[in-house]
């Protein structure tokens, strides 16, 4: 591919897209937002190893229990797409597939975002 | 896509064995990598067996002798051979580093010998720089102030003149910047180690009045935050300087100003 241009022209190219603190900072608070809820989530999901569906219902119909279901199926769908976003931008490198593959990313987190913040209210308000 | 395998034509085949060490007591084997620009053939790599007690104790004393007692096209950069320089970085048994401070000793076994990695290669050991000479050119890195200049020179603490400890010592070999994956995959647009201490020793230098603008410059999602703290730059350094660490400041002052 030969081409005239400058190397300090090609290095400069589109200039800076004045972005990239916000996403960065939020991939930090999200993932320290995580620790304590995912915590809470695996010794929470341990003790009702061997539950049935009643006791689980129950459990998660506690307002502190679904509160924090909520949350930490927000916070980790949220912290999955902004960290997706980097690696598909690090390794695809072909335009139209990393443009498919970026919405891809966001509709499935969200979609499933949001099927997961259903099923918890769901089950916390006795459907 | 990010290439996990070289092309057909970069393919490093077997090269020819020369010996010089008959009868020697410290002979030891040198497999450097090879590529003309003029042949059309294949990179391949030469194994080179000379007598360690007739060159000098670092591994660009063996290159140095190789050019000129055995194959004098045998094609590298070099100036200084003293670590101040940064025109012999290149990758010694897999590490990317200076020939000049690297002992053959601390080598078990052969000695392989590539080009710096990712870069293209202008001849045997010689990368091309073109690309991270002009990212470094696109950081401005001069001092930058608007207040005028005094009739002396422009004072700093002690405390302030500290603060460039850790990034005035860099010789741009550029060993960091092509050690690290993520400049290997985004090397268009990332900047790199090398270049983003560079950036920070501006940034740190309480004589400059840029500050902003130099932050301005470097807030993108690709030309700062490819890195993703891998730390390969820091552990490959020959100055022992610390290029993850000085990222990770800019961060710290890309968050302060928000």
């Amino acid at each position: 591919m030969n081409s005239f241009r400058t190397p300090l022209g090609r290095v400069r190219g589109l200039g800076t897209a004045n972005a990239g603190t916000q996403h960065w900072w939020q991939e930090r608070v999200t993932s320290v937002a995580l620790v304590p809820l995912t915590l809470w989530f695996v010794i929470a999901v341990i003790g009702l190893i061997g539950q049935p569906w009643e006791a689980v219902a129950l459990w998660l119909s506690s307002p502190l229990s679904a509160v924090l279901a909520v949350l930490f199926v927000v916070v980790s769908f949220y912290h999955a797409a902004l960290g997706l976003q980097v690696v598909i931008e690090d390794y695809v490198h072909s335009e139209g597939a990393k443009v498919a593959l970026l919405l891809a990313v966001k509709f499935l987190c969200v979609l499933l975002g949001t099927a997961g913040v259903f099923s918890v209210l769901k089950i916390a308000f006795g459907g | 896509m990010a290439e996990f395998a070289l092309p057909a034509n970069s393919k490093v085949q077997q090269g020819k064995r020369v010996s010089t060490a008959k009868g020697a007591k410290r002979a030891k084997s040198f497999k450097i990598y090879r590529w003309s620009p003029d042949d059309g053939q294949n990179p391949h790599l030469d194994e080179f067996e000379i007598d360690l007690d007739k060159c000098g104790p670092m591994v660009l004393d063996a290159l140095i002798y190789i050019k000129n007692e055995v194959d004098s096209t045998l094609t590298f950069r070099r100036s200084c051979r003293e670590g101040i320089c940064g025109s012999c970085a290149m990758n010694i048994d897999g590490t990317n580093t200076l020939a000049c401070l690297k002992p053959i000793d601390e080598v078990k076994g052969d000695v392989r010998i590539y080009p710096l990695p990712h870069m293209p290669v202008v001849k045997d050991l010689v990368p091309d720089l073109t690309t991270v000479y002009a990212q470094y050119h696109s950081i401005k890195p001069w001092l930058q102030a608007t207040t005028p200049p005094p009739s002396r020179e422009r004072l700093q603490s002690p405390q302030e003149r500290e603060k460039l400890n850790g990034l005035y010592e860099c010789i741009l070999c550029f060993c960091c910047s092509t050690s690290c994956p993520s400049y290997w995959w985004n090397g268009d647009r990332y900047l790199g180690p090398a270049i983003l201490l560079q950036a920070y020793r501006w940034l740190a230098d309480s004589r400059d009045e840029a500050t902003g603008e130099r932050l301005d410059a470097l807030e993108d999602p690709f030309k700062l935050y490819r890195c993703h703290t891998i730390m390969n730059c820091s552990r490959t350094c020959p100055k022992g300087l610390n290029p993850a660490k000085a990222i990770a400041e800019i961060k710290k002052m890309m968050v302060e100003r928000q």
